[in-house]
């Protein structure tokens, strides 16, 4: 029987999530010999033993690997064998051992290739961040805690090498018990033996604990004077939620506010008192059968919301459903963001209260969500009447993340909790001689749901979702993150890229700084965004559509098309026809003044005699004044924006006169559109401008407008005007980009947030043949602007030492 | 044309281009009129050009402007103003009636103020070259107390004394010059600051910064000040007076009224202390009987206006950029 020593090395995601461990038993298993050991890179491991048993390890690696665990790449070559006796955890090492010959490639079991994520990774070959976002309980710890006869029993805090609290919990690197929250906790006998033995679960699980050394509860009322402690807190904490009060608890990445969902009365006493009129609020359920109650859940669906990073997942309401939701959870709203338990805390919680819970994040209006008692009964004690609390610290804010299953992927709307600080390799070739390493890069992203990136070579560190940098605590919140993602990466950039609005904190912040500085276009970052989280490095069509985002001219862009040839130009290729929003940023909180514009840049003055509409939704004085603005251009900014069209019709339907939240009108129309199968779709029309440099297109929506307004007089059903809306839209799409042959187009940008929409593209466009891609790991709002910062700077610089 | 907006542009224009041609410690101050010491007596000196259309509006006319801008920034400096500097500029073709009415507008309104108008110059630019009527007037004040009025004499603990609601001046000229009609008539706030801040300073209230609102507005003056002063403010947004028809008018435009402009308000910093006896004074005048207290300075030297919202959240005041451009997306 043929003996022989091999050794492994693996990238990936494979410190903090139990891995060495999980190899130590492996090994036991298959009876070899060796050791196993962290470093920078990554983990070695060498095993002796006989060759098929070797064969089986790999395997199994693989196939077995804990479920936090990502492989990037593995490699292995044989190496000289060696008098081992057993096999053996080493100590961290500082550096990844040299191979002493070259791989044999055929030595790497075949699934390792199938593996999606490992055959796009090849390239990496750089320091991994070894910070693991936070996960839900495993399935071995939540039966242990409901085990009446298990020392951690209903204790809410319990979590292992599989499970458990990470990135909220981090001060510093490397990952050890000292670098993070659970320091002050000294382990009891019990948790010590269990944290040293290699064959148990929590053998190095930093933040284990339990009853008698860990965390405890306790519950306080608004002033902060303790009412009661441990479990009576928890059983407490649910009897006030039952009795319709509002609970601050102290959730994975912040505090959260919790009411019953089926008490109206306490609903809107929470929307009161959050000062939050209509925004939908997240719910938690205690399982995925009573969510079916309520919701057609899909497979991709049950999947997601029973995944470690516990997501909010969108999904449709159903016509009847079983509980009796207040209407004020989400109104006017076809969908229903709903999560299971992400902590030990909630289960126990959930496990008592039994129905649906409404779980909105602890804060003030746009900050960030208080992570420390202090804080959360300073600036909350106007809205919650207890505060659930623990006495384990939360390092930094992580809100609650959302993904909406778009063509059956799941797509982040807002990437945080469960998400946060895993990187993102970038397609890029690896630079070719060390003395043209490229830079390391921070991106600062955009003003609105802030998120910042910093990449090293092909690797692209992103911050959790931060907020709306306009305040004071977010800019704290943006500056820490800052500081952490180059702390955890290991890297501190000389070049700052940043949006080109004068205007956004974020740009402020970076020319200030003693940093070079380098500006890209709002919307060839929205482009760039969705291409580098694809992979994409060749020629390529970008269709940036949202809100509106800062162009030279002066325009309010955010319906845009481009070019990217693969190399190192990019073509603006046509925009939407321009309109004006009078009165800037009122307009947008005003829907019915973005219809007024678009009447306006297509009637001229007689709009304001001609569609009655107008004067149903403005008072004279105010239609007179509206009409002085547009005709004098007084604070009448011009945009090109799909996002702003959305609104636009949405007034013009009826639907919606003011936006009471971002997006509330574009939300409604697509709600509108729900029940709607129809087809057809409006006129519109392609003009090839006139007097630029490159031939450039405008997209004319006034035959649409006009069709439109037609279809509503002929009293055609709302849902289908808003449907053929939708359909127009995709329509749009397929004209322009279909006389480039053999580019994939890349959709970006807040609107692509609109299922109805990026679905109906989608499928149209495939139908003609064209390859389709949307956003999936980062968002397509601002939150992935940074992203995209980074690929167009990388891929422009890729170019140049080409 | 928005460099002369008062906002970032307006900062700019100054600290690239105008100031590097005339480096001197006295300008160097950025004060809106310099302090000069002749023998042992310390004048304030000023001076101030004014360009309006329409010439007339509401509550106002160029002439009143003319003269309360600079009697102001003497006031904002704690002189008193004493003599007072016009040229004219007209162009050809004005009616001789519209002069005369701001000539004695102008009259009326120094007399009243107690300046007197000492020295002046006339001179007429071809039709098309001028809107009507430019005013520029320079004045001089006598300081009489010997507390230094500034803003590096800002300190932490401090309260911020606004003297009454913002944004009427702006909204006034604007409401006539673009033809908009509201249902609360709008009149310009333009008025002399000189007699409640002499007042502060003859009951021995240490002031220790003053400013007056013009262009710009509150927000931009918070802003400048704070960093001039390296401190951080805290202001409450619901302590701000704003009037209904500034209110109505500027949610109908679209503007925020802490940056639109005035020509009779100024916000003065007073020690926590001394903020009660300062208000009773300002209250008994009438330019500034509706003050109050807006917010205070807070720890700490980073350079930045906090502005808690209605809505409870803290926002970061910024200078107005150019034009106010959408930041949504
Ligand atoms: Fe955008
Ligand atoms: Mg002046
Ligand atoms: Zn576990
Ligand atoms: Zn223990």
């Amino acid at each position: 029987m043929a003996v022989e020593r091999c050794c492994i090395q693996i990238e990936g995601i494979v410190q903090g999530v139990g891995f060495r461990p999980f190899v130590y038993r492996l090994a036991k298993e298959k009876s070899l010999h060796g050791w196993v050991a962290n470093h920078p890179q990554g983990v070695t491991i060498e095993v002796q033993g006989e060759t098929l048993l070797i064969r089986n390890f790999l395997q199994e690696l693989t196939t077995n690997k804990p479920q936090l665990a990502e492989i990037h790449t593995l490699n292995t070559h044989l190496t000289a064998l060696t008098e081992d006796t057993c096999f053996t955890i080493r100590e961290s090492i500082q550096s990844k051992p040299t191979p002493e010959k070259k791989v044999s490639e055929t030595k790497v079991p075949e699934n390792i290739a199938l593996e999606k994520r490992a055959s796009k990774k090849e390239t990496s070959a750089t320091p991994q961040i070894s910070v693991p976002p936070d996960t839900a309980p495993c399935q071995l710890c939540l039966d242990e805690m409901f085990d009446p006869d298990n020392r951690r029993y209903h204790y809410p805090f319990s979590n292992c090498t599989n499970c458990g609290p990470r990135f909220s919990i981090i001060e510093s690197l490397p990952y050890d018990r000292k670098n993070t929250t659970m320091q002050p906790f000294t382990l009891c006998d019990s948790c010590q033996q269990e944290y040293k033995n290699p064959l148990n679960r929590r053998f190095h699980a930093e933040p284990t604990a339990c009853p008698d050394c860990g965390p405890q509860l306790h519950l306080c009322d608004s002033k902060g004077h303790l009412i009661t402690n441990h479990t009576d807190a928890l059983q407490q904490t649910a009897q006030a939620i039952l009795n319709g009060q509002i609970v601050a608890i102290k959730g994975v990445g912040g505090f959260q506010l919790l009411v019953d969902a089926t008490n109206p009365q306490a609903v809107d006493r929470l929307r009161q008192r959050k000062n939050r009129p209509a925004k939908p609020f997240a719910l938690i359920y205690a399982d995925t059968e009573n969510i079916q109650q309520d919701c057609i859940v899909s497979e991709t669906e049950t999947a997601l919301l029973l995944s470690p990073q516990r997501p909010i997942v969108l999904l449709a309401k159903k016509k009847a459903p079983y509980n009796e939701l207040a209407i004020s959870v989400a109104p006017g709203n076809s969908d229903l963001g709903i999560m299971l338990p992400a902590s030990p805390l909630h289960y126990l919680l959930m496990a008592l209260l039994q129905r649906p819970i409404v779980a909105t994040s602890g804060n003030i209006a746009a900050e960030p969500i208080c992570i420390s008692n202090t804080q959360a009964l300073q600036r909350l004690s106007t809205v919650a009447d207890l505060f659930l609390m623990h006495n384990r610290s939360i390092v930094r804010p992580l809100d609650d993340s959302v993904v909406r299953v778009m063509n059956g992927v799941s797509t982040l709307l807002r990437r945080s909790r469960g998400y946060a600080p895993l990187p993102l390799a970038l397609s890029l070739p690896e630079p070719m001689h060390s003395s043209s390493t490229s830079p390391d890069l921070l991106a600062v992203g955009g003003q609105l749901k802030n998120c910042v990136a910093i990449s090293h070579n092909n690797h692209v560190y992103l911050s959790q979702h931060l907020g709306d940098l306009d305040n004071r605590h977010t800019q704290e919140a943006f500056e820490h993150a800052i500081i952490d993602l180059a702390h955890f990466s290991e890297v501190s950039p000389d070049t700052i890229i940043h949006d080109q609005h004068p205007n956004y904190d974020s740009t402020r912040w970076a020319l200030s700084s003693e940093k070079k500085c380098v500006a890209v276009p709002h919307h060839i970052a929205h482009f760039f965004s969705c291409m580098a989280e694809h992979q994409h490095f060749g020629r390529a069509l970008g269709v940036s559509w949202d809100g509106s985002g800062y162009a030279n001219d002066g325009i309010l862009r955010g319906g845009e098309f481009y070019s990217w040839n693969g190399h190192a130009e990019i073509n603006h290729l046509a925009s939407l026809r321009s309109f004006p929003l009078p009165g800037g940023e009122q307009a947008i909180r005003e829907p019915r003044r973005q219809a007024a514009g678009l009447l306006y840049a297509l009637q001229g003055e007689d709009a304001f005699t001609e569609y009655p509409l107008l004067r149903q939704q403005f008072s004279t004085t105010e239609l007179y004044n509206l009409q002085r603005m547009l005709s004098r251009q007084l604070n009448s900014p011009i945009c090109s924006s799909v996002g702003r069209l959305f609104d636009a019709v949405a007034a013009l339907l009826g639907i919606a006169t003011h936006n009471r939240f971002e997006g509330q009108a574009a939300m409604a129309l697509e709600a509108c559109a729900y029940p709607s199968i129809a087809r057809w779709h409006f006129p519109f029309d392609i003009i090839n401008k006139q007097g630029s440099q490159q031939p450039e297109q405008s997209i004319d929506w006034g035959p649409m407008i006009i069709a439109l307004l037609d279809a509503q007089k002929s009293h055609i059903p709302r849902e289908d005007i808003a449907a053929a809306f939708h359909n127009t839209l995709a329509q749009i799409i397929l004209t322009i980009t279909q006389t480039f042959d053999g580019y994939p187009v890349f959709l970006s940008g807040g609107v692509f947030q609109n299922k109805r929409l990026t679905e109906t593209v989608t499928l149209l466009l495939r139908q003609h043949g064209q390859q389709v891609y949307h956003h999936e790991a980062v968002p397509a709002n601002d939150g992935g602007l940074a992203l995209g910062q980074i690929y167009y700077v990388r891929c422009l610089e890729n170019r140049s030492c080409v | 044309l928005g460099h002369g907006s008062g906002g970032q542009l307006s900062h700019q224009l100054l600290t690239e281009l105008i100031y590097p041609y005339f480096d001197n410690p006295i300008l160097a101050t950025g004060h809106d009129s310099a302090l000069l010491s002749i023998g042992n007596q310390r004048l304030a000196f000023t001076t101030d050009s004014f360009v309006v259309s329409p010439l007339f509006f509401p509550g106002g006319d160029i002439g009143k402007l003319a003269i309360y801008g600079t009697v102001n920034d003497l006031a904002m400096s704690g002189a008193k103003p004493l003599y007072l500097s016009c040229s004219l500029i007209l162009e050809e073709g004005l009616p001789m009636n519209t002069l005369s009415t701001v000539l004695a507008s102008m009259s009326h309104t120094a007399e009243e103020s107690g300046i007197k108008l000492v020295t002046g110059d006339t001179k007429v630019v071809e039709k098309g070259k001028g809107d009507g009527i430019y005013i520029n007037t320079s004045g001089i004040g006598v300081v009489a107390h010997d507390i230094c009025i500034a803003p590096q004499q800002i300190e932490k603990g401090d309260l911020i004394i606004l003297s009454g609601d913002i944004g009427r001046h702006g909204m006034a000229v604007m409401a006539m010059r673009e033809g908009l009609t509201f249902d609360n008539p709008l009149n310009s706030d333009c008025a002399a600051l000189s007699d409640p801040i002499q007042s502060l300073l003859n009951e021995g209230i240490v002031i220790h910064c003053l400013r007056d609102l013009t262009r710009g507005g509150l927000a931009t003056a918070l802003v400048e000040l704070s960093e001039s002063a390296e401190k951080t403010f805290l202001v409450e947004e619901t302590a701000i007076p704003v009037s209904d028809a500034v209110t109505g008018a500027c949610e109908m435009l679209g503007l925020d009224p802490c940056y639109v402009a005035n020509e009779g308000r100024f916000i003065a910093f007073i020690p926590a202390a001394q903020a009660e006896a300062a208000l009773t004074l300002l209250r008994n005048h009438s330019v500034s009987a509706t003050s109050c207290i807006i917010g205070s300075v807070d720890e700490g030297n980073k350079s930045q206006v906090v502005y808690k919202t209605t809505m409870g959240s803290e926002r970061l005041m910024q200078r107005l950029p150019g034009e106010q451009l959408p930041r949504i997306c």
